[in-house]
This record gives structure tokens, sequence and C-alpha cells, in this order.
């Protein structure tokens, strides 16, 4: 589709918007316009600030400083209810559906036709059916519970339930992270629609080939920042990779040279319900093992199977040179493997618990006797890896809750290291913590590894792997696809591989 | 001493229900005619009889709220218990036989209990409230649906909750009452000294938390509602012994009595906090104001009316302190 941009006003246009949460700066200056029935890609790493800038468009953040303009008028969502009345619609990765209702009470929810406070049956059938018509699915199941459709056809109610509201720009955040290629293919051709019908679309993806097939323009955001736009045809992927990636390095990383010791964990094609589908990879003792990937590749899945939290479908694994397939947690813990969660509140820590329980639960037996904790002696124990890690507590038996998030995350790390973990798993370590903290847990990570214990470390931000991991493996849709020593990678080749993009270029060169 | 931990929501928490209690004896001191009737050794003798089942039964609770969980067929565990207990002294078991055996029994039902819920991880309240029905049944089965009298009492269990022998002082106290306090010493080191009891909290703080640091969680679900049956099935032969009958009918809503007496101890319903002499203070406070109402002649609508409404401020102290600490806080400045 063409869109001619000088005699058209933009749809949406956003300037210079900055976004602070704390002490961090979420989104600095950003710059975006979309043009009316523009499918515009959104493109940026996990990090680089999209999913900020998709809540100020749908009102849930409100912007610091910026400007929002939609059809020429200031545009200032205070929640999701007014976003949606002024016509921003967004589609969330996660599906919003009430999974017991039937598609047609779906598409409806909270916007039923009423007389008196009466639903109207046949306005209702009406509306849902004009809907589903907008986007070609008129034999969609009006009935049917929509807990019984397969996700794609979730997707498309969800997108239906969109356009009831005539939406004047609609955001979709990677609407294809759980849908086959044949499925995909669907969608693009009702964004394509839409599009014709005048609706602007903000598609968001990590699939670069598929910004390529669906949208007409582009913006890349990088760190917060918008750091190039333009039109989908006049570029190549690699320059947009270059614009992800191109940043400064201002973190200084720990490295002193260390042996690689023996395989401690032998893991072979292992593979869970879902994700992951074939992982194989050798850790030795003392190195830093890294993992990336983006988004939805299986990184965290693969670590908790591998941790005996989820089940484990095929493949084997060994540890210190014994076969230990099945497991469990407690099994794992006992041969001296520890998990860091990358869900901190929701999995990691015992929030109202006080930090001498939180650190000291894997392992009581140093601080109790015949089964009864003794309680100065757990408190001395906290103490002194409170001190070594510096966590700002007033003292041990605070709770965990009234601690900054980096002082947390010290104190779900200071667990794996009373447990005295021979094999730590990672996985986001510094998410959502100050920068402060971050070097500490390098440094803390770089000594651990010296002193031979492995380390498996998962993260979504580049600069931090390559400066401080020995190896670094890049998984993408639940497999590993590429392990090299991190001298022989580079962040665009990183990048390249987890977007699956290794064989065309490798045909290519 | 430290005055900031006046100030700590964690301290003010702790010692509610005490200043509840305090509050509630407090008001009872208001009043000439409770002043002379309700103070007086012997009356609180009576109080304390009177709280020896709801208080044992509350700290079995206590272990399972503390988890997360719930138990709703405490009440027809006890009624069943105080059958087993007919039954038993009927065919001549003698004081420890009677005593391990319904304990046994009780213990069992919380074994099911615990078993269903985390093999099938069946939520606690459905589980229970089918134990709730199948106990009351059973018991009314075993009592061929009615009360059960053994023709030789056996005095050692009659005697658990006898308060008649010298009736106008506080001493001595029906051993019932020695072991309601023996069990919360007991329970109370167990919940807070344990490595177990540090398994409870952590399961009902954040079960997932618990999963990751490789505690078993299932396992100890099993226990915690095992020990759980077991108190109740000591509840049960209190209850005999107060009625010095089995009674497979007796103790209907019990359950709901133990929970109050819980939470107006300050354990949250969705896990992770709770503490055992909260719970046994929730019981006293509970048995002090049937007795209070019960002198002064109210009518027994007046008694629950009365305990409804300590309950939900019990509970609403969560909401309510806060407010006042803003208040206390900004003042300070």
């Amino acid at each position: 589709m063409t869109v001619n941009k000088s005699s058209q006003p933009s749809r949406l246009r956003i300037s210079n918007v900055f976004k602070r949460f704390g002490s961090t700066l979420a989104l600095g200056g950003v710059n975006l316009e979309v043009a009316p029935g523009e499918v515009h890609a959104l493109i940026g790493e996990n990090g680089a600030g999209k999913s900020t800038l998709m809540k100020i468009l749908s009102g849930a953040h409100r912007p610091d400083s910026g400007k929002l303009e939609l059809d020429g008028k200031q545009f200032a969502p205070n929640t999701p209810l007014s976003a949606r009345n002024d016509g921003v619609a967004m589609i969330y990765q996660e599906l919003n559906l009430a999974p017991d209702l039937s598609v047609e009470e779906n598409i409806l929810l909270g916007k039923e036709p009423k007389k008196l406070g009466w639903l109207n049956f046949r306005e209702r059938r009406n509306m849902a059916r004009s809907a589903l018509r907008e986007i070609c699915q008129l034999d969609m199941p009006m009935d049917t519970p929509v807990r019984l459709l397969p996700i794609a056809q979730q997707q498309l109610v969800e997108i239906a339930r969109a356009l009831v509201g005539n939406p004047r720009v609609l955001i979709m955040d990677e609407p294809t992270s759980s849908l086959t290629r044949v499925d995909s293919e669907n969608l693009f051709k009702v964004v394509d629609r839409m599009s014709q019908r005048g609706v602007s679309v903000i598609y968001i993806s990590h699939f670069l080939e598929e910004c390529q097939r669906v949208a007409s323009r582009f913006t890349v955001l990088r760190d917060g920042k918008s750091v190039g736009s333009g039109e989908m045809d006049d570029v190549n992927l690699n320059k947009i990779i270059n614009m992800m990636v191109g940043r400064e390095v201002s973190e200084i990383y720990p490295r002193t040279s260390r042996k690689k010791g023996k395989v401690v964990m032998d893991i072979s094609s292992l593979a869970g319900l879902l994700k992951p589908k074939d992982v194989s990879l050798k850790l030795y003792g003392g190195e830093i093992f890294g993992l990336f990937g983006l988004v939805g590749a299986g990184r965290t899945e693969t670590m908790r199977v591998l941790f005996g939290l989820d089940r484990l479908v095929k493949g084997s694994v060994a540890v210190f040179g014994c076969d230990d397939t099945y497991s469990s947690p407690a099994k794992r813990l006992a041969k001296r493997v520890g998990l860091l969660s990358e869900n901190r509140k929701e999995e990691g820590l015992l929030l109202n618990r006080s930090l001498a329980d939180n650190l000291t639960l894997t392992n009581f037996r140093p601080v109790s006797n015949f089964g009864l904790v003794n309680d100065s002696l757990q408190i001395a124990c906290s103490e002194k890896w409170i001190n070594k890690l510096e966590v700002k507590a007033s003292n041990a038996s605070q709770p965990v809750s009234e601690l900054s998030g980096g002082n947390q995350q010290k104190i779900a790390i200071a667990r794996l290291l009373h447990h005295d973990a021979e094999i730590l798993l990672l996985d986001e370590p510094t998410r959502g913590i100050d920068v402060g903290s971050k070097t500490q847990i390098y440094r803390l990570m770089n000594d651990l590894a010296n002193r031979g214990k492995s380390i498996v470390f998962i993260s979504s931000y580049l600069p931090e792997l390559l400066g401080i991991c020995d190896r670094i493996s890049v998984m993408s849709r639940g497999a590993i696809v590429e392990t090299k020593p991190v001298m022989e990678w580079s962040e665009s080749q990183i990048i390249m591989a987890a977007l699956g993009q290794t064989d065309s270029e490798k045909e290519a060169a | 001493m430290n005055w900031s931990r006046f100030g700590s929501s964690d301290f003010l928490k702790a010692i509610r229900p005490f200043v509840g209690l305090f509050v509630v004896l407090a008001l009872f001191a208001l009043d000439n005619e409770l002043r002379s009737v309700f103070f007086k050794g012997s009356n609180f003798k009576t109080i304390l009889t009177q709280t020896v089942i709801v208080a044992i039964g509350a700290m079995g609770m206590t272990l399972v709220i503390v988890s997360g969980g719930i138990d709703l067929c405490a009440g027809s565990v006890v009624a069943l218990a105080s059958v087993v207990t007919a039954r038993l002294i009927e065919n001549n078991y003698g004081f420890l036989a009677v005593i391990f055996t319904t304990i046994i029994v009780g213990a069992m039902v919380g074994l099911v209990n615990g078993s269903i819920i985390s093999a099938f991880r069946m939520m606690p309240f459905i589980v229970t409230l089918g134990m709730m029905g199948i106990a009351r049944g059973v018991s009314k089965w075993l009592a061929n649906n009615q009360t059960v009298n053994p023709d030789v009492p056996l005095q050692s269990i009659n005697q658990l909750m006898d308060n008649s022998q010298s009736p106008l002082t506080f001493f001595p106290l029906p051993n019932g009452v020695w072991f309601m306090i023996a069990l919360a010493i007991l329970m109370t080191i167990l919940l807070r000294k344990s490595v177990f009891g540090r398994y409870v909290f952590a399961i009902g703080s954040n079960e997932d938390t618990a999963r990751l640091c490789g505690i078993r969680v299932n396992f100890n679900k099993i226990l915690i509602y095992t020990i759980a049956g077991a108190f109740f099935g000591f509840a049960g032969i209190m209850q005999f012994s107060r009625l010095t009958q089995g009674d497979p009918s007796v103790a209907v809503g019990l359950e709901l009595q133990i929970i109050a007496a819980v939470v107006i101890g300050g354990a949250s319903l969705s896990g992770g906090a709770g503490s055992i002499p909260g719970s046994v203070i929730g019981a006293f406070m509970m048995a002090s104001l049937a007795n209070g109402s019960s002198i002064k002649d109210w009518p027994n609508y007046m008694q629950e009316i009365i305990i409804g409404i300590v309950i939900i401020l019990a509970v609403g102290m969560d909401k309510i302190e806060p407010i006042l600490q803003r208040y206390f806080s900004k003042k300070n400045y």
C-alpha cells in the first residue's frame, strides 16, 4: 500500500516523549509518526522502551514530557478506557479474553448494547457480526466459549473486539509469538485489510521478516530513544539490526582470566512440554555461560525444566558426571545446583518474611540443631552475607518487601551463596535493578567463576553478556541456534542468530 | 529500649490479640455486675475450661491457615472423635489407649485431606467441605445415630474437663486446661522455632518460592493436615469429657468458631501469617465474651452479634492500622 505522506496529515504523532521510573530513564526522547491506514513497525530489543511507549499510548502511564497528537489534536489519555474512547486500541501479547464467555460476548464485553439496562441480543449479534466481517471471519462460531478455540482464532476475537469501537489506531504487541506460520499469514491479511479501511496499525515484533512483510514504514527504538525510521522498502535488514545494537558500552565489566574446568553439567536434547524443544549444552567448571534469546525464545523454560520445576519430556541431564535426568528442585539443590528466578517478586522471594528466613530457606542445616532453628545463629549467618554483598537493610529480621529491587535481588543471590551452590542458574539477575547493584553482581559472578563455580547467565542485555561471559549460546524458538566463545561473537551476529537469520546470512556470504 | 519497634507494623500485629483481649476485659471492668462476678478466680477457671476445645482445635487450624489452606471438617472430626472415645470406653480400653487411638483417627482424616489436596492439587476448601460431610456421616453411623453413653465411665477421661472440684477457687484447674497450655507451648515452639515451622510459613507465604527452594511442598502439606487432624481428634476427646457422652451431632459449626479464633489471633486467610499464642488468646477472648454475656443475662443472639462484630474488627484492624499509623507519624514530625 502506498501512503502519500505529503497530502495527508499524520494520524498519530509522538514528539520527544520522556518517561522516567525512579532512577531509570525508560524513554529518553521518542519520536514517531504514523499516517492514516499505515502499518508501522516498531522495532527494538527487549528493554528498548517499546512496552513503555505502548503503555503511554494506551493510557496506562503518562509521559513526563513530550507531546502526543491524534489527528492533529492533543491526545493525553489518563486511563486505558479514555484511550479506547479516543480511538486507540491495544492488543496485548497475552490475550485478555474471558475464557468461559462466548465469542460474541467477548467481542462486545463492556460495550454491550442495552436498553434500560437490559441486553439487546439482536443488536449485539449484529454488532459482533459486523466486527467479524471487517476481518473476514464471518464463519467464526459465535456461541462457542473462546477457551475452546485455537490460539489463532482467539487472537482474531481479540482483534474483532478492538474493532468494535472503530479505532483509529490499533497497536499489536508481538501478535505472532504464539502462532504457526499459516496462522501468522492469515493475521497479516487481516492487518492488510484493516489498513485498507484506514486504520493505522502499530505493529511490534521481534521478527524482522514479519515486519518487512506487513509494514510499510518502521521506527527503531534503542535505549529509550528512537534512533531511526524510514520506508520498509528502502532499507535492508542489516541496516535495521545495526540501528538496534549500535550503542556505546558504558559499563565496565570485570573479567579476569581463569581456567576452564571439567564438564559439570551435560545436557542433551532437553525438551519440555512446549519449550524448550531441543537444547543441548555442556557446562564447564569455572565458566560463565551466557544464554541469549528474545522474549519467548525459551530460555527461562529451559532453566525450569533443567531445575526440575517443570516436566522434562525428552532428553537427558548429567550433573557432575552422574546421570540425573528426572529431578526435583530438592534433588538439584542437594547436588548444589541453584536457580535464581527471573520473577523476583512472584517466585524468587517470600516477600513478607525476614531477610534471614529468605536467605537460609534452602539450607537450614548450618543454622539449626535437631530441627530447631537457632535464631541468633541464623541472624549472624545472614548478616555475614548482608555485609558481604553490601545489602542496604536495617537488620536481618526486616521483611524483604521493605528493600529496594536491587537489594532484594542480592538477598535472592545470597541464598545461593549460603547454599554454597556449585552450579548457579541465574535468570535475568540484573533485571530492574540499579547500576551500582549491577556492577556488584558482575563482580560477584566473576569471583565465583574464578573460584571454580559454574554460572549460566540468562540476560536480554547484550553488553553485559559480552562483557562477562566466557561462552554465549543463542536461543530462538525453543532451541539453541549457536554456541561460541565470547571472542567470536559480535553484537549484530548475536541479534541475527536470535532473529533466526543465521542461515540466510550464511548463504548470502 | 528500641522505640521504633512500636511503630513497626509487625510489632503491632503481634500484640494485637493481647490488646484486643485487654480492651474486652477493660470494658467488662466498667460494669459493676461483671466486676463482681466476672473477675473471680473461679470464673476464670470456668472460662479456661470453656476455651479448651476451641483452643486445641485452633492450634491445628493455625498450622493449616498459616500454610495458606483451610480445614472445614474440624467440627465433624470433633464429633467423630467424641463417638470413637465413647466406643473405646465401652470396650474397656484404658486412658492412654483411648487418647492415642482417638488422636490417630483424627490424624487419619487429616492424612486423607492432605493427600487429596496435594495429589490432585484440589482446593482445600472443597476437599475439607466434602470431608466435613463424610466425617459427620461416619460418626452418626458409628453411633447408630444416637448418643453413646458408656455403661462404665472412665473417670480419668471424664475429669479432663471437670471443673466442679473446689468451685470457689482458681486452682486446681482441670487436666484439660493443663493439656491445652502444654500443647500451646509445644506448638508455639514448633511453629516459631523449628525448620518445619519455617517451611509452613514459606508455603503459605509463597508456594512457588517454597518449591523453588527445594521444600517438599506436597509432603509438608500432608503433614500439616495430618497434625491438624490429630488436634481435632484431641479436641474431640475434650468434647466427650465435657458431655461425658459421645454425641455424633455435637460441634456443628465449631470449625467456624475455630477459624474465628485463629483469625482474631492475627492469622491471614491468604497464608503466611499467624501465631499459636494469638489463636489461643482468640479462643479465650471468645469464651470470655460468651461468659460475660451470660453473666449479664444477655440473650444468646446478643452474644452472636458481639462475637460477629469482634471478628470483623479483628480483621479490619489490618485496614484501620495504616490509617492510624499515618496519623501518628504525621504528629511526630
